[in-house]
């Protein structure tokens, strides 16, 4: 941290360590915004395509809710990962490595919104979804953060879940069950993340290593999770159109799923021939941005379908 | 601890923020009620 090339000072850093550096916008990174919105998207998603109907002002507390434990597992984690986030250049300008944010605050920040996301849930939604949103918090941070990152290469296959669960827990505030169909939302996020992650790995293999995550490519190496990431794409195609065969998805999903899954498959073919040089890491890139589209699409055209069918029955 | 006029315009704007989020918290759950109970908010023994 002698340079700017993190983005600040060694001296920004030194005179920020003082307690109650940070400003609001510190607090509000400490919840990952990015990450939350994905989260929100897919729960709403979970939330529309539920049989039933929940009263508008209930859906919107859900999302908060939903939202805000969220937030509360990205606070969670940048303080126990405040070491490693430290190391690696893609997390080193968060608020606690950089020093605006002590790791105490980020601690009690995560504990408060966590805790309050969970009752504030449970009162005004049911307890199902509120204990969905305990266990997403409760994994991502012990069986994730704290068991898996540091230990195994299948960190992010097993730690996937917590990022699967996010639509069952929308579902769950409609229902107030686990069901089939919510399930299948699962898997589909819970097969697409492997490969989303380990694309990333292959061109940030250096960053992980330095840090000592054993990632896929650090410890098995990148041919290895090449062969890794065409596997799930071949099974994720299919579970993306699982929708289809129990009614969730329509004709407008079943052509969307089919083209994305074939393109997702076709991309991660692309990873596993081009193996050497700039080709390789370019392959590797094009893969994790278009898996963000991927799921985005995907859950959007279930959103679509599902809120024109309403409609279409609204208006007969 | 003495606190610099930054920290303290920092913490003055944090508290601000939590004070909102409170604020927002309890008409959320202001309004939750009013859904829930709708009309029979008015129904209660005098």
């Amino acid at each position: 941290m002698s340079d700017t090339s993190l983005g600040f000072t060694r001296s920004e850093y030194e005179s920020s360590l003082a307690y109650g550096s940070g400003d609001v916008g510190d607090f509000f990174a400490l919840m990952k915004p990015r990450v939350m919105s994905l989260v929100v998207f897919t729960a709403l998603v979970g939330l529309v395509v539920a049989p039933g109907t929940l009263h508008p002002v209930i859906a919107i507390a859900a999302l908060i809710c939903i939202a805000v434990g969220a937030g509360a597992s990205g606070a969670l984690n940048m303080w126990y990962d405040a070491d490693i986030d430290a190391i690696m250049q893609r997390t080193a300008a968060r608020p606690v490595p950089r020093g605006r944010v002590s790791a105490d605050e980020a601690l009690t920040f995560g504990t408060v919104l966590a805790a309050g996301s969970v009752i504030t849930m449970g009162m005004l939604v049911n307890w199902v979804s509120a204990a969905l949103l305990a266990l997403t918090i409760g994994f991502y941070l012990f069986i994730y953060t704290m068991w898996l990152k540091r230990r195994t290469p299948q960190n992010i296959v097993i730690g996937g879940a917590a990022g699967a669960l996010p639509p069952m827990i929308g579902w769950a505030a409609v229902t107030g069950t686990v069901s089939l169909e919510s399930i299948v939302l699962f898997l589909i996020i819970f097969i697409w993340t492997p490969p989303h992650f380990w694309a990333l790995a292959l061109y940030r293999t250096r960053d992980y290593e330095r840090a000592g995550i054993p990632m896929l490519p650090v410890t098995a190496g990148p041919d290895t999770t090449r062969s890794h990431i065409l596997i799930y794409s071949l099974l994720l195609a299919p579970t993306g159109l699982a929708p289809v065969f129990i009614g969730m998805g329509g004709i407008l999903y079943a052509v969307l799923a089919t083209v994305l899954g074939v393109a997702f498959v076709a991309l991660a073919l692309r990873v596993y021939t081009r193996r050497k040089g700039r080709e390789a890491e370019k392959a590797a890139k094009k893969l994790f941005g278009f898996s963000i589209l991927y799921l985005l699409l995907l859950f959007a055209v279930l959103l679509v379908e599902h809120v024109l069918d309403g409609l279409t029955v609204t208006g007969a | 601890m003495q606190l610099s006029e930054a920290q303290k315009k920092r913490r003055r704007s944090r508290s601000i923020a939590i004070a909102w989020a409170l604020a927002a918290m309890a008409a959320l759950f202001f309004v939750v009620t009013m859904v829930r109970l709708g009309a029979n908010v008015m129904n209660r023994p005098f």
